[in-house]
């Protein structure tokens, strides 16, 4: 349970680290480029976007809460 | 195609992968730990052979698409993780300490006998699809050529020529400070995971490969701009 339990935990640090809205936004723009890849729109700029824009956003929080 | 075209054409194709490969891990390697980046390293090219021998041209029907999707994503956010982190403690000298208290295990060594998990796991992803592209290349120009033996050779070589130059530029690295080398590897982490995840996406970059130096210029530019901001920021406050 001990390894299970540590297993878990390594794979929570390693995702989502200590911002969550990290891992939350990249995991929705890539479900929304690929929906729009779908849709025969070449969406290549959508996820450098988020990561700029998401980036940005994480270090103003931490900012923020210091 | 010739033999020596052959081994010509795959060595430069697989010297694109493999630089990307050992960026990833020199990156890695420097910043957490030596062991436990080529221990995962060596457990990504022993899958890596593995699968490459069990399955032999049946390769080329691997899901590579899916592969890059969760590889890409996974580094995206590893990548931002750490370049957000080097950016506070680059632009905030003052709360570097705090943070460095806060978050022991980003800037713990290696522990000792024991294994660096985030550096083995970086380093075996990066092997492990870095390494699945190259085989694709060589499976791909040797069938094509019905000479897999040649296409193998000019790959291997590609990847001798990298690796040897990725150990002569480790001595030199490990003068960079810790924050700016962290610095790096997050720019390169995100810029990769960035790439591959959107191609996982089956995003059609423009320009090709290519579009990988410039989006590495974008991520730089705004990282830059960032630590401005935030220096900016923490001068104003001192005031």
């Amino acid at each position: 349970m001990r390894y299970i339990r540590a297993f878990l935990k390594f794979w929570y640090d390693f995702i989502v680290g200590d911002d969550w809205t990290i891992a939350a936004s990249i995991t929705v723009a890539i479900a929304v480029t690929y929906w729009l890849v779908q849709s025969n729109i070449q969406a290549w700029w959508l996820l450098p976007a988020v990561a700029i824009v998401t980036l940005g956003v994480s270090l103003w929080r931490a900012v923020q809460a210091e | 195609m010739s033999g020596m075209f052959l081994i010509l054409a795959t060595f430069l194709a697989a010297s694109i992968e493999g630089v990307e490969m050992m960026a990833i891990l020199v990156g890695v390697g420097a910043t957490r730990g030596w062991r436990s980046t080529l221990l995962g390293a060596a457990a990504g090219f022993a899958i890596l052979a593995g699968t490459t021998v069990a399955l032999g041209t049946a390769l080329l029907n691997l899901p590579i698409q899916r592969l890059r999707l969760v590889v890409g994503a996974l580094l995206l956010i590893l990548g931002l993780q750490w370049l957000k982190k080097a950016l506070l403690r680059i632009a905030r000298p003052g709360a570097r300490r705090k943070a460095a208290a806060k978050s022991q295990m980003a800037l713990q060594p290696e522990p000792h006998g024991g294994i660096e998990w985030y550096a083995f796991v970086v380093a075996f992803k990066g092997v492990l699809l870095e390494g699945l592209e190259i085989a694709f290349i060589v499976v791909t120009f040797g069938a094509e050529a019905d000479q897999v033996g040649r296409a193998a050779a000019g790959a291997v070589a590609a990847l001798v020529v990298v690796g040897a130059i990725a150990f002569l530029i480790r001595g030199w690295l490990s003068r960079i400070p810790r924050e700016w080398l962290r610095f790096a590897v997050g720019l390169l982490l995100a810029t990769f995971g960035t790439f591959w995840a959107a191609e996982g996406a089956l995003v059609r970059w423009p320009g090709g490969d290519l579009a990988l130096l410039a989006l590495l210029g974008v991520m730089m530019a705004t990282a830059f701009a960032y630590l401005g901001l935030l220096r900016h920021n923490a001068t104003t406050n001192r005031i």
